[in-house]
């Protein structure tokens, strides 16, 4: 049976030279260049594809391309198995393996099929009337079940071994669909000097015209499409994209596009990413997505076998494949007599089915001439054959149209089906288009726009060639207009097509005499003509909700070829009007898009930038474990030979306690301030006071948000009378800069102020600990390091081995410590310096787990304090807030929540068993033997193990924190089911008079 | 994606800039005697419009300028941008 169906014409656009293998369900056919999967596999004779998704009965192809609501197949093996393609859009490629999904053991037999006998248990709505009770029973019973007996495919579980990557473009033009009326707008804005991009889904450019007889000036309408192209091709100013998909109009005219790169190549070269998004800003839209033909619901109409009749003329034209060869044309309009007539050219009579009582159209004419007879006033009431059509029951219609009067039984093995044709809008509308019905057509066309977009064409409810090269050729030039001066318009040429009678409003056929069989509308969702009856008997009355409720527009092909003809059944129920009724939403995607193509090449270590110190090289090279810090790494711990990390950072941390140890702070904030009103702007932005800080000093400052919440804290140095450097922490680096921005920008503009980041400019090394000044002492021999020399919060320049260095006596570890600021470019260099020289003091680098340890201890806040929920009294920094000025968030303070007696405010925590560590976000109660629900008194900030005094200890802040000192509470976790009794202590556990910094 | 024009840089797409809330809001003098109430409105009360809003944005992947965009906030229709010291024309 191999290739038995195919055609012997060879004026497709297949290439019958070169032969490719594929494999589907494990069987291995042969395929041509130039089939999609759909096509190569109807041409072996194969319909059965998958089953659908709530019956499980057997499904074949309806369409040819995006509109396919059945042919959904899971491709290839391992990490790039992937599921729910659509085998109409999938181009032949030697080696493809393909597999039907939702099926089990195989499509053939199917034991979810048992729905479909049952199905009378399964209507609309039946999984939310069954699954509600008792509700005990929906996680483990109802819910895995379903999940079981649901879906598609499967999603691979390894990682996607593939490339995507992201483009941006701007045109003046993009032109999204390349049949007729795309090709002539492209044409004349390209010609008008427009810079243009021409957009077309599939493989080969020129839309209806590949299917089409039709003659456009002296070509036939292929040739004349061929000619556009090549013309465009030459032109310098376009753009031409085939395999790319427009899924999504967005604001402002971006619309994003899906290319498919390398999908149809067999071994596409290393780097060649597999698909492209491309972000198109573009000036003007013009949509000529064409239109898509609409099935008509009869019984059994879903079964492999049945298809569009355009679908049927497109595998015969384009891909030279019969999808069958006792064929019956069911139409309610002419357009189906074109396929009708090119399965006479090739030998095959069709049996015509038409609702209509007569057509005088050209092409009905024309097949009439060829002595084909046409059973009009007919319908299909149903049909039969499990998995592939084998027979119809062709009804003869009453004068009504709502039953039949008499029904034969006829042979055949496909069905064409056509029950009109509808306007692809989709673009238009998620571009905003509020669309009107067309009563000429049956269907919603685009009307007022929102934005910069103009449908044309079919998609513009103009079916007619000439119609649709005129608007094509009148819009192009128009739009382009407004981007050129160069008004040299395109004429349309002559066109000629066969004329065509209208369609009859019927899409729904009458049931066959006796029989209930399922009529589907929506075939993806399996959702059936009964289906939409009973939600509306059930009194779901709006389009959204008989929708939501039978699922009906709802699969993956988004309704595209159900939508309407639901909204048309519903209407005829309801006795309104289809605009009365409305239409669903359109939203993007208008076509399935791979994740992977929207993620692009952001992912593993481009998934975020990576921020690296100076010094990093240094900290790999010695064994750092790094930990994340926003985007910057930074070493959190250091282990020697076997340590864990709990001994590395207690080693490290006591090592700054006993002698020094050196850390790399690059990472901090920095942010230059310069400017005659600067002391009075950072007298502003603090709570504390600025005008008098001396030149040469460092300060201590805390900044609010306007809510009173404590927004950063940092040191700020006066480098001149007017000049300032500030340090943030690592974190809140850049809102501070925009923080400061908008005051000086927006707020007090008068003030003459600049501010610029320089975080990374400078690289920043803590030296701590109680040799940190004899260390010091040694690598700056000029600089007198004494207390009076360079005192607590006091700075000096200076210089090693020539190179410029900032000295700063500040400590975040409350030892004696120092941070030896230099030029980015030198950190390395000092830091290797100052290790070389620390060996004789037992220097040792610390990371962030130490640095926390040795702060925790000391009481000092950081971002676990700091967490946007605290002012300044919950953080014990009351004495940092002036009385005497005012300052950003100053006036929140006084609120009454704030001044409560009781208020929050930070405490220490040891455990009293000295031993068990208290988890950071632990709960503090009063009373662990209460009844739910306890008052919780506040929370565990932070966390460390005390290296001073060898035991737990945390930090938390709490209800009324102050008056709890000495008192026994519970630290619990009830996630953890832990509860432990700790005494409350000062939040400065180490040192709480401060006496180490100034020593 | 918006595409908004920066007054000092030209058409830039949305992902360059943060958005600043209200434009129309003006923060209390320094050191003003101001009610509760007139206080909370400032910081936390804001009018949700359907329709024209001035508004603040920030090009902070960009010149770090911030400057007002008047939006429709139904549509993302831009009528006009502006530089802080500036009113809009439309």
């Amino acid at each position: 049976m191999s290739n038995s169906f195919r055609t012997t014409n060879s004026t497709g656009l297949i290439n019958k030279d070169k032969k490719i293998n594929f494999t589907f369900n494990g069987t291995i056919y042969h395929g041509y260049e130039g089939d999609t999967l759909a096509s190569a596999l109807i041409a072996n004779g194969v319909h059965l594809v998958g089953r659908s998704f709530k019956y499980h009965r057997p499904r074949g192809f309806l369409g040819v391309g995006v509109e396919e609501p059945n042919a959904m197949v899971q491709l290839h093996d391992g990490n790039k198995s992937e599921p729910n393609i659509i085998a109409t859009e999938v181009e032949l490629v030697e080696g493809l393996k393909a597999k039907s999904q939702n099926c089990w053991p195989s499509v053939q037999f199917d034991i979810g099929e048992i729905n479909n006998v049952l199905n009378r248990f399964f209507p609309a709505g039946f999984y939310y009337k069954t699954f509600m009770w008792p509700k005990s029973f929906w996680m483990k019973i109802y819910e895995p079940f379903i999940r079981k007996a649901a879906g598609m495919g499967k999603a691979p579980l390894l990682p996607d071994p593939d490339r995507y990557e992201h483009n941006y473009e701007h045109c003046d033009v993009l032109v999204v669909g390349s049949g007729p009326s795309g090709l002539a707008s492209a044409l004349a804005a390209a010609k008008n000097g427009a810079r243009v991009i021409l957009a077309e889904d599939k493989p080969n450019f020129g839309g209806s015209l590949l299917t089409d007889e039709v003659t456009i000036g002296n070509m036939s309408g292929k040739e004349w499409a061929s000619d556009t192209i090549s013309q465009l091709k030459s032109m310098p100013n376009v753009i031409l994209k085939k395999r790319s998909q427009v899924f999504g109009y967005y604001d402002h005219n971006m619309t994003v596009m899906i290319e498919r790169v390398s999908d149809h190549i067999e071994n596409p070269s290393k780097y060649t990413p597999r698909q492209r998004l491309h972000y198109i800003r573009a000036g003007e839209v013009i949509v000529s997505t064409g239109s898509i033909e609409r099935p008509i619901s009869f019984g059994n109409n879903d079964r492999p076998g049945i298809v569009l009749a355009s679908a049927a003329k497109e595998y015969m034209k384009v891909y030279e494949t019969l999808v069958g060869k006792k064929p019956i044309i069911f139409t309610n309009n002419d357009t189906a007599y074109s396929t009708a007539l090119e399965f006479i050219k090739n030998d095959i009579e069709p049996i015509i089915v038409d609702t209509r009582d007569s057509s005088n159209g050209e092409l009905v004419k024309e097949v009439q001439q060829k002595g084909i007879s046409i059973k009009f006033n007919s319908g299909i009431a149903d049909t039969k054959g499990h998995l592939k059509i084998n027979s119809a029951i062709i009804g003869k219609l009453d004068s009504s149209k709502e039953s039949f009067i008499s029904e034969e039984t006829v042979e055949c093995d496909c069905i064409c089906m056509s029950g009109g044709w509808t306007p692809t809008v989709h673009l238009s509308s998620q571009a905003g288009n509020k669309l009107k019905f067309n009563d000429d057509i049956d269907a919603f066309v685009p009307d007022k726009k929102r934005q910069k977009e103009t449908a044309i064409g079919a998609a513009n409810g103009s079916f007619t060639l000439n119609q649709s090269l005129a608007e094509g050729f009148q819009v192009g030039f128009d739009l382009s207009n407004k981007f050129t001066d160069q008004n040299n318009p395109t004429n349309s040429p002559n066109s000629n097509e066969p004329s065509y009678e209208k369609h009859e409003k019927l899409w729904c056929m009458p049931l066959p005499s006796g029989k209930k069989p399922k009529r589907f509308i929506d075939f993806q969702n399996d959702v059936a003509v009964s289906d939409v009856e009973l939600a509306i008997r059930e009194g779901f009355r709006s389009i959204e909700h008989v929708k939501r409720y039978t699922t009906l527009g709802m699969a993956g092909d988004q309704g595209k070829t159900s939508n309407l003809n639901g909204l048309q059944y519903v209407s005829k129920i309801e006795k309104k009007i289809v605009p009365e009724v409305g239409h669903t939403t359109f939203r993007p995607p208008y076509t399935p898009v791979t994740i992977g193509a929207i993620v692009g090449r952001e992912v593993g270590n481009h998934y975020l930038p990576t921020r690296k110190s100076p010094i990093h090289t240094w900290h790999e090279e010695n064994n750092a474990v790094f930990v994340a810090a926003g985007l910057w790494q930074r070493p959190r711990y250091y282990p020697m030979g076997s340590e864990d990390m709990n001994s590395a950072v207690n080693r490290e941390a006591a090592n700054v306690r006993k002698n020094v140890g050196i850390c790399d702070v690059t990472t901090l904030g920095k942010i230059d301030i310069k400017g005659p009103d600067a002391p009075e702007f950072l007298n502003r932005v603090y709570t504390n006071a600025w005008l008098k800080l001396p030149v040469g000093k460092a300060r201590y400052g805390v900044m609010l948000r306007e809510d009173g919440m404590v927004f950063d804290d940092g040191t700020t140095s006066r480098l001149s009378e007017n000049h300032f450097h500030m340090t943030t922490t690592t974190a809140q680096a850049a809102n501070v800069l925009s923080h400061l921005e908008y005051y000086l920008q927006v707020v007090w503009p008068d003030l003459d102020v600049n501010v610029l980041s320089t975080t990374e400019q400078w690289s920043g090394i803590a030296v701590a600990g109680p040799k940190s000044r004899d260390l010091l002492s040694k690598l700056f021999p000029d600089v007198d390091m004494s207390n009076e020399g360079l005192p607590f919060m006091g700075l000096v320049d200076s210089s090693i081995d020539g190179i410029k260095a900032r000295i700063y006596r500040i400590s975040f570890s409350g030892e004696l410590a120092y941070e030896v600021n230099v030029e980015s470019n030198y950190g390395l260099y000092t830091w290797k310096k100052i290790m070389e020289v620390g060996q004789s003091f037992d220097i040792q680098p610390y990371g962030t787990e130490a640095l926390s340890t040795l702060r925790i201890e000391m009481g000092h806040v950081a971002g676990a304090e700091l967490d946007g929920r605290t002012i300044p009294f919950d953080v014990g920094l009351n004495s940092m807030v002036s009385q005497k000025k005012d300052f950003i968030g100053k006036r929140s303070l006084s609120k009454d929540a704030f001044t409560e007696s009781d208020r929050q405010t930070i405490v220490g925590l040891v455990p009293l068993d000295k031993k068990t560590k208290i988890p950071e976000g632990s709960h503090i109660i009063e009373d662990n033997s209460a009844v739910a629900p306890i008052p919780k008194l506040g929370h565990v900030s932070s966390s460390c193990w005390s290296v001073e005094y060898n035991n737990p200890f945390s930090i938390a802040i709490i209800k009324d924190g102050k008056n709890k000192i000495g008192k026994n509470l519970y630290a619990v976790s009830p996630l953890k089911d832990i509860s432990i009794p700790v005494e409350v202590v000062s939040s400065h556990y180490v040192d709480p008079e401060g006496s180490r910094v100034r020593s | 994606m918006l595409e908004i024009k920066c007054p000092y840089c030209g058409k830039r797409s949305q992902n360059e800039f943060s958005y600043g809330g209200d434009a129309s809001i003006k923060r209390p003098q320094l050191g003003e005697e101001i009610s509760t109430e007139d206080w909370d409105n400032f910081v936390y009360y804001r009018d949700n419009p359907r329709g024209k809003h001035s508004e603040l944005w920030h090009h902070v992947s960009g010149c770090r300028q911030w400057f007002k965009v008047s939006r429709d906030t139904a549509t993302h229709e831009i009528f006009d941008t502006c530089k802080m010291n500036e009113d809009f024309n439309v």
